[in-house]
């Protein structure tokens, strides 16, 4: 079903024990311009993650050999690629344990494949667009086009995703963002979703820019209504 | 050490620390304090009846004697009075009777008495010791007056002119002065003190013993009661521990005793009960994570299904005629599997108890116009006009996902089944409790039809709803929410009058229901079903019987 004739529109990885899902998800993503990598076990996740360099990640939560929060944990210690969770729980505390150990967003089988597109898009959707400008925010200073965070001359690496949703908020200083705001601009849901996602998130982009995570200045809290950036 | 209040309400009060008011309750609910009240009563009844009968035969014993040998007395000084008295003539007869009254007297031992008849000579009364002569009880004047052969003697107390009166003993007998034919009536009145002494001293004797008696019956049958009733006691608590899912305890056993029998049952009675619910949890549990199993592995392949569907639906243009209405057919049910597996695994988180609610402050008006909103291209197609009668502003703190969830459903099932007749939606709400109600007047069901509704996989004509699809768990889900949120969902029908569901929820979260702002069946409800209204063949059989 690939097209060779049309441009790849991106590299997928996907970690899936289950064949058949495997090589149907495989059909579909290349149906839709993508260019995908099959693996079916945990352990061999990593190496071919390393081997393909892919785009983003479809990563199944329960793998044989390596449990997939391990491997997203294994992959996430060394990059910041787009990771999109298959589950077949959706019960809090297992979505909330794959977000926590890095991914971006997740899937709840059985999902319609037009669905798992539009997620895949919205995490690759980055690289489609040109950047601004550069924006400052604290005594953060965000290059938008170099995606790049800067404190005091030095390098705060975020993931795609942190930086998005750092963007984001940054870009209008002092607006208060809902979750579902955030989760329209950012993870590109066009109707409400799980605001799990914006909470996780909004934690693991704290502990990274924050210089006490206790008590942000930078992204901070509006009880009963959302996000916003900088402080009172 | 101090002691609070705290401390002293921890620990179980003696009987006599605690409120009169709370005697009652102890009297109900203590075998012991029964027992014992039950036997110092008995025994005091006992007791006074044998002191009683005891005492009486003393005095009996004591009183006879002294009644005996007073006779004999008696007997002995008339026999010397009647020779005195026939030597008597008319005009020494006053100074004879005084000297035979005194005579006679024996100071300390008795008294004498002379009393005049009516026809006496002499109607001056005699007497020694200053003995008052209405000491003499009427009714042994009279007897010794109309006898006059014999003896006649009554227990009474002497009284004194210048002393109190003592118990004592009154015999009297008849006299006759054969030279004048006069009568007198003479009376020896014997003080009983020194018997009435050994009486009282017997009498105190008596219930001295009694009362210590009582007081040793009483100890004896509590202590006798705390033997039985200690165990028992322990038994009770260890009953409710049991009760109260602490399957682990046990009572002790002692000796081989009908108590400690009745500790060896007992325990054997948990031990079978532990074993049960373990038993029983234990299958429940492995159930319950069976269907989470199930519905959790059914989902890899029904995705799979799902895309490939999927893809084949897009290019179905591309099919001829046979294999597209296929692949529609296939697009269509696999939606409902779906959904059946999505409400299963709704069902099964429910049985698990993991289902939590997420509260918030709501209109219900909101959410009912949302559902309404969704349901728009079933309205339209159904031809269904809604009313809604929502006067002012439901609030409620609720989980609204849910909450959209039920209205969905009924409100989905209200259209489904309007039969093209307007269904009405009402909201409403008082101090502690929201209500929403949908109403539509189509087939509806019967009376006893009504908690059916709610079971899984319920259908009320399985030959029709098919085509309604639905999977069959929606009023299920509804009611499993409902009841999370520590509300009710309430059906009422009537065959050919239509349906009515009524959702009542707690304004707070920790408030409990009492009512609902709504009455639980439709105002418009008809009471009788007229044959003018239009059911389908299926529900013809419906319309017969009930009319409510």
């Amino acid at each position: 079903m690939a097209d060779g004739n049309r441009t790849m529109r991106g590299r997928i990885l996907i970690v899936d024990d289950d064949t058949a899902l495997s090589e149907m998800l495989s059909i579909v993503l290349r149906n839709e311009g993508y260019d995908t990598y099959l693996v079916a076990t945990g352990d061999k996740a990593v190496p071919a993650f390393r081997e393909f360099k892919p785009d983003l990640l479809l990563l199944d939560l329960m793998l044989p050999g390596m449990d997939g929060i391990d491997v997203c944990r294994a992959i996430r210690a060394e990059s910041g690629v787009p990771i999109v969770m298959l589950t077949a729980k959706s019960d809090t505390v297992d979505v909330v344990l794959g977000l926590e150990s890095g991914a971006d967003d997740y899937v709840v089988k059985p999902f319609k494949p037009k669905e798992l597109v539009a997620r895949i898009r919205a995490r690759l959707r980055r690289m489609d667009e040109p950047g601004p400008e550069s924006l400052t925010i604290g005594d953060l200073t965000i290059d938008v086009a170099g995606h790049s965070v800067k404190r005091a001359g030095e390098t705060i690496q975020l993931t795609p995703l942190e930086f998005d949703l750092l963007v984001c908020l940054a870009s209008k200083p002092w607006q208060v963002f809902t979750r579902e705001v955030l989760l329209e601009q950012v993870w590109g849901y066009r109707h409400a979703a799980d605001t799990r996602l914006v909470n996780v998130h909004v934690q693991r982009l704290r502990s990274k820019i924050e210089k006490d995570p206790e008590h942000p200045e930078i992204v901070v809290t509006v009880r009963g209504v959302g996000y916003k950036a900088g402080a009172d | 050490m101090n002691v609070t209040a705290a401390d002293w309400s921890a620990q179980p009060q003696p009987i006599w620390r605690t409120h009169p008011k709370h005697w009652p309750d102890i009297w109900r609910r203590s075998i012991q304090a029964r027992i014992v009240t039950g036997t110092l009563l008995m025994s005091t009844l006992v007791l006074i009846l044998v002191g009683w009968v005891m005492m009486s035969q003393v005095t009996d014993g004591v009183l006879e004697s002294r009644r005996t040998s007073a006779q004999a007395e008696v007997r002995a000084q008339l026999a010397q009075l009647s020779i005195t008295i026939d030597a008597a003539n008319r005009n020494t007869i006053n100074q004879q009777l005084s000297e035979l009254v005194l005579g006679s007297n024996r100071p300390g031992l008795y008294d004498v008495l002379l009393v005049p008849t009516d026809q006496a000579a002499s109607n001056a009364i005699r007497y020694t010791g200053l003995v008052d002569s209405d000491s003499i009880p009427e009714a042994l004047a009279s007897s010794v007056m109309s006898d006059d052969s014999k003896l006649w003697d009554t227990y009474t107390e002497i009284n004194y002119r210048d002393a109190p009166g003592v118990p004592g003993l009154v015999i009297g007998s008849q006299i006759r002065i054969n030279s004048t034919g006069d009568r007198y009536a003479i009376y020896f009145l014997f003080p009983l003190t020194a018997q009435q002494e050994t009486l009282d001293v017997v009498q105190r004797a008596l219930v001295t013993a009694g009362l210590l008696l009582i007081v040793l019956l009483g100890a004896v049958a509590w202590l006798v009661t705390r033997q039985v009733v200690t165990p028992v006691r322990m038994a009770r608590r260890i009953a409710e521990r049991l009760a109260a899912g602490k399957l682990e305890e046990r009572m002790q056993v002692r000796g081989t005793d009908d108590l400690a029998r009745l500790a060896v049952s007992f325990n054997k009675m948990a031990s079978n009960l532990q074993r049960q619910i373990r038993r029983l949890e234990e299958l429940s549990r492995l159930q319950r994570r069976f269907v989470s199993d199930v519905s959790h592995e059914l989902r890899t392949p029904l995705t799979t299904v799902r895309m490939a569907a999927d893809l084949l639906h897009e290019t179905r243009d591309q099919f001829d005629p046979i294999s597209r209405r296929s692949v529609e057919l296939l697009q269509n049910e696999l939606n409902r599997f779906e959904e059946l597996l999505a409400d299963l695994l709704e069902i099964s988180r429910f049985d698990a108890g993991a289902a939590a609610l997420d509260l918030e402050d709501v209109d219900l008006r909101d959410i009912v116009s949302r559902v309404l909103e969704n349901h728009e291209t079933l309205l339209h197609r159904k031809g269904c006009e809604v009313q809604l009668d929502m006067p002012e502003p439901c609030r409620a703190k609720v989980d609204s996902r849910r909450i959209e969830r039920i209205l969905r459903n009924l409100i989905g099932n209200a259209i489904e089944h309007s039969e093209g007749l307007p269904i009405r939606i009402s909201t409403a709400y008082d101090e502690d409790a929201a209500a929403v109600a949908v109403r539509d007047h189509g087939v509806g069901f019967r009376a006893e039809e009504a908690e059916m509704v709610f079971s899984r996989f319920w259908r009320a004509d399985p030959a029709r709803a098919r085509t309604t699809g639905g999977t069959g768990l929606g009023l299920s889900i509804a009611l499993e929410d409902a009841r999370l949120h520590g509300g009710r969902l309430d059906a009422w029908g009537s065959p050919g009058d239509g349906a009515y569901f009524r959702l009542t929820l707690p304004r707070r979260p920790d408030t409990a229901l009492t009512g609902s702002p709504l009455p639980p069946r439709p105002p418009d409800a008809t009471r009788v079903v007229t044959e003018l209204v239009d059911v389908g063949a299926p529900y013809q059989k419906l319309s017969g019987g009930e009319d409510r």
